[in-house]
């Protein structure tokens, strides 16, 4: 859990964990608000739920980009750029 | 419902099947070693390896049970779909990486990477086996499901050629094979759920579609005279409190002697408030055998009594032209203001011992069906008690963690080169099954009012809609359903068989074996994990296949995350903590499961039974409690270690 890569990960899966908690919560404890319509007469219930499905793809689609190869390479002690990392997993990229 | 096989259907159908399999044999011919076998010498491309994602994901309870439950009860069934996804999250951004550095064939060589243990990887090894079989159930009962309106075969049948099928597959070909059987109908699926799709928002809806055609009559209450009825005094089972509460009543046709059963509705009308009769249907099984439907004997062709096709919109709102094709989100808001028929059950048991399933008309508001909480498991969040809505929580909880945990998705991170592919691959499977999952919901509510549905079982919502379109299209989509089925299955009984030859045989029996000898071995557990998902596909044939995936997650995630988790994020495990974790976790969630009121009603038929347990769906118990059991006995071990 030390790689930069892992970081990166970490901090999209709380963003998502928190729609997601968002959503269960929402329903378990106040399942009369997902009735609301408030855009051109589609309710909150699916408004929400495409949102979940839709976040979910545009988040993992932003972790594609903003990961590298070298950022799954550990950062060693004090080392802050490993160039040995990526020769070995750039052929990937094809 | 009387299903007669075509014969475009079926050599579609055999065609669509075939040209898979051959293309699947094909590219997997060269797998001859064990890293070949298990995971295609890592060489798959990562694009392919994400369709095939899908493919090994989106599987008979996707497909089937999801639409199936949302043509059924609305909403609810999608809550599935946005649990499923979410748990894909949780295997890229926390699970993927680190599984592909630590593992080599298994998900136990990923727990067991820095402890070297043969506990570890015979816990492992036997959660592996637990989870897949359980998993198996649900895709072999949906293959029986499927092959019946195609082929007219019984469901025992449909059961068995997917076992034979799939354990044929396997053991010829292993993982490169598999993987592309998974790749193309991972691409098929997607793309004619697309095109189901738009042909839904195209058709636009009719009020009544199929009503007339499925014979059901609707009558005013004072009329009965004139259509030569009169009502039966209810006995028996029929005045039961909770019968009479429904509002149901028998009527008898003076001179034919037939009686029909009735539900009686307020419905208001520009004259006031009027009282309706709506006809219900009724599937009898009498003490000898005999099975009778509204009263008759059941035929076995065309044409002969059967029951009605169901699902229809009763009404729709004034501004929308009947028939006209609406967009993506006009299709929800015109739905929103109409109201459809659903149809809920109820059991009866005569006097003479023979039992009678009732199936009702509840006409339902369009926007009832578009929330949460329609269906009976999810009721609970519409009531005041807790319990209810720790059950919607359980479930959620376990969806979300229950895909980073399943085998057969973990095995799919050793099939490509690096950690790099392995984070590509998943981004492309995240986007073809998102995409698929929000398609359901077209489709469940496309099939809900396409007036073709069988009201008996919601498992055939998706082809018999299908079927409503055109007779190819519905064997196009039954042959993808069934190749689907074939994909997951194949990947399921593939990591069992792994499972079995390296984390038990090997590691921890310590059997010595070539190469040549792992694959065979292998093979051999391959056709006995396959033997017994045939025999447990046969024997859960009534269960809601969707239902049925909801427990496998809770039993991998109960069994399999607490461990996964930990040893990505605390120093302090022991191999002590990780086997009592792994046992703890999926011991007591099948426990859970087993003594839970669903499996007391359905699996061991006692009907009524409150089950020994508060509420059906484990996880929000048992995964807290595999956490607490691996930190509480690694501290404890790892003491007696220092002090030693």
């Amino acid at each position: 859990m030390d790689t930069r890569n892992a970081r990166i990960g970490l901090i999209l899966f709380c963003v998502y964990l928190a729609l997601y908690g968002g959503f269960v919560f929402l329903n378990a404890f106040s399942a009369e608000s997902m009735e609301a319509t408030p855009v051109s007469g589609v309710n909150l219930a699916i408004i929400y739920g495409f949102g979940l499905i839709i976040s979910a793809i545009i988040l993992s689609a932003v972790y594609g980009f903003v990961c590298t190869p070298e950022g799954d390479v550990a950062a060693a002690s004090g080392a802050t750029s490993n160039d040995a990392g990526s020769s070995s997993s750039e052929g990937a990229a094809e | 419902m009387i299903y007669e096989a075509s014969p475009i259907a079926v050599t579609i159908f055999f065609l669509f099947v075939g040209i898979t399999l051959g293309i699947s044999f094909w590219l997997g011919r060269q797998a001859k070693d064990p890293s070949g076998y298990f995971t295609a010498h890592g060489q798959i491309p990562w694009f392919v390896n994400g369709v095939a994602f899908a493919g090994d994901y989106l599987s008979a309870a996707s497909f089937l049970g999801i639409c199936g439950m949302i043509a059924f009860y609305g909403y609810d069934g999608f809550l599935y779909s946005i649990g499923y996804l979410a748990g894909w999250i949780v295997a890229l951004f926390v699970v993927a990486e680190p599984m592909k550095k630590l593992g080599k064939f298994t998900f136990a060589d990923a727990l067991d990477a820095q402890f070297n243990s043969p506990g570890i990887k015979l816990a492992a090894g036997i959660s592996t086996l637990a989870v897949s079989i359980f998993y198996l159930i649900p895709q072999m009962v949906g293959a029986g499901v499927l092959v019946q309106p195609l082929l007219g075969f019984d469901h025992w049948v449909g059961v068995l050629l997917v076992g034979v099928v799939v354990i044929l597959i396997v053991v010829t070909a292993g993982m490169v094979s598999t993987t592309w059987v998974q790749f193309i109908k991972g691409s098929l699926l997607v793309v004619f759920s697309a095109v189901l799709t738009l042909m839904i928002l195209s058709r636009g809806f009719t009020e009544n579609a199929g009503e007339e055609s499925s014979g059901l009559r609707k009558i005013q209450v004072n009329k009965i005279a004139e259509h030569n009825l009169h009502v039966v005094e209810p006995s028996g089972p029929w005045t039961d409190p909770e019968v009479l509460k429904l509002n149901i009543l028998q009527l008898k046709n003076s001179s034919t002697g037939t009686v029909s059963v009735w539900t009686q509705h307020e419905m208001k009308s520009s004259s006031g408030d009027e009282t309706w009769l709506l006809e219900a249907q009724t599937l009898t099984t009498k003490k000898d055998g005999t099975i009778l439907v509204n009263g008759e004997v059941k035929g076995e062709k065309k044409g002969e009594p059967e029951l009605h096709a169901i699902g229809h919109v009763s009404k729709l709102p004034a501004d929308y032209e009947e028939g006209s094709a609406v967009g993506p989100l006009e299709f929800f808001s015109t739905l929103q203001e109409s109201e459809i028929i659903l149809w809920p059950s109820k059991k009866l048991k005569e006097e003479d011992s023979s039992e009678t399933t009732v199936y009702y008309q509840k006409p339902t508001p369009g926007s009832h069906i578009l929330r949460p909480g329609e269906h009976p498991k999810f009721k609970g969040i519409r009531e005041e008690t807790f319990l209810g809505k720790l059950n919607f929580l359980s479930l959620m909880l376990a969806l979300f963690c229950g895909t980073a945990s399943l085998p057969h998705i973990l095995i799919r991170y050793y099939t490509v080169k690096d950690a790099a592919a392995a984070r590509k691959s998943t981004i492309i499977g995240i986007a073809s099954i998102g995409f698929f999952y929000v398609l359901t919901m077209y489709l469940g509510l496309g099939a809900m009012t396409s007036g073709a549905m069988d009201v008996t079982t919601s498992n055939m919502a998706a082809p018999l809609l299908a079927r409503s379109m055109e007779e190819w299209l519905f064997a196009a989509i039954s042959a993808i359903a069934f190749t689907t089925v074939l994909g997951t299955v194949s990947g399921l009984i593939l990591a069992s068989a792994g499972a079995v030859t390296h984390d038990i045989l090997t590691s921890y029996f310590k059997v010595e074996m070539d190469d040549a000898k792992k694959v065979r071995v292998a093979k051999i557990s391959s056709v006995f994990v396959g033997t017994v998902a045939i025999i447990l596909g046969i024997l859960f044939e009534g269960l809601n296949v969707s239902y049925l995936v909801g427990w496998a997650f809770s039993v991998a995630a109960s069994a399999n995350l607490p461990s996964l988790i930990m040893i990505l994020f605390w120093k302090g495990v022991t191999k002590q903590g990780v086997i009592a974790a792994v046992v703890v976790g999926m011991v007591s969630s099948l426990g859970w499961i087993l003594l839970s009121a669903d499996s007391m009603n359905k699996v061991f038929g006692f009907a009524g039974h409150e089950g020994f347990v508060p509420f059906g769906q484990p996880g929000i118990v048992t995964i807290p409690l595999g956490f607490l059991t691996l930190v509480a006995v690694s501290k404890m071990t790892r003491k007696n270690e220092a002090s030693a």
